[in-house]
């Protein structure tokens, strides 16, 4: 499986801070969004937010990243501390 | 609940996220202990605003992405000693709730002179900006809202690619 978390503004939206994706429905950090999606059209909707940023194993990275078994996936909006 | 999680890069660098208060004084009193070394000590300190956007502010509450936010953190400070003649960092970020006029956010540095202090407690804090996964909702007369990122920190981060 891979792990998936969500923060703030799309963890409120969402109503959940994190789930998980079977590893055989998803390559790549696009495909992990894609498999969320399937939950329902609101979940569809706030992933497609395209100011939505990706980490996989705490390291940004883009929606060609590729994803495998055991990675943890965070998405989330631009970052606003300090 | 208070927590805090202090990560030591090594002796010259610590990063704390914790719910608590801090101490400036005390913080300043680290950096300076048994470092007769670095005569500059800058230190930069963030608060709660009672305003924003033209609305009054009454609070924030601060949340964070665990683990990844310190090896950011320590990432950034890392690249600042790369780039500057640096003694000691710390930087210190709060988290959970937080009223008008409270501390965020600390961030001090020392060096020989104060060029390279001033500067690296500048880029430091301009990259936790904008990097750091933290991110602030606003509680104000008009309800609870999660802040937008600002294209203005964005600008001033990429000043120091140039």
């Amino acid at each position: 499986m891979i792990k998936v978390i969500f923060f703030a503004a799309l963890r409120e939206q969402l109503g959940c801070s994190g789930t998980e994706v079977n590893a055989n429905s998803a390559n790549t950090v696009a495909e992990v969004k894609v498999a969320l999606g399937q939950q329902s059209h609101e979940w569809q909707n706030y992933l497609a937010n395209n100011s939505l940023l990706c980490a996989v194993n705490h390291q940004m990275v883009n929606e060609e990243y590729s994803v495998k078994a055991g990675d943890e996936v965070a998405f989330f909006p631009p970052v606003t501390g300090g | 609940m208070n927590t805090t999680k202090n990560t030591a890069m090594n002796e010259n660098a610590e990063i704390s996220i914790q719910t608590a208060d801090f101490d400036h004084g005390f913080e300043v009193n680290l950096l300076e202990k048994e470092n007769v070394e670095d005569g500059a000590v800058v230190t930069f300190s963030g608060r709660v605003r009672n305003n924003n956007l033209g609305l009054k502010v009454k609070g924030l509450f601060l949340e964070h992405y665990p683990d990844m936010t310190e090896k950011l953190l320590a990432n950034i400070i890392q690249t600042a000693k790369q780039r500057w003649n640096i003694g000691r960092v710390k930087v210190i970020h709060r988290i959970g709730q937080l009223a008008i006029g409270e501390q965020i956010v600390f961030v001090g540095v020392t060096s020989k002179h104060r060029q390279d202090a001033f500067a690296a407690n500048e880029y430091i804090m301009d990259f936790l900006k904008v990097e750091a996964p933290f991110w602030k909702k606003e509680l104000t007369e008009l309800g609870e809202t999660w802040l937008d990122a600002k294209t203005s920190d964005k600008e001033k981060a990429q000043t120091w690619s140039k």
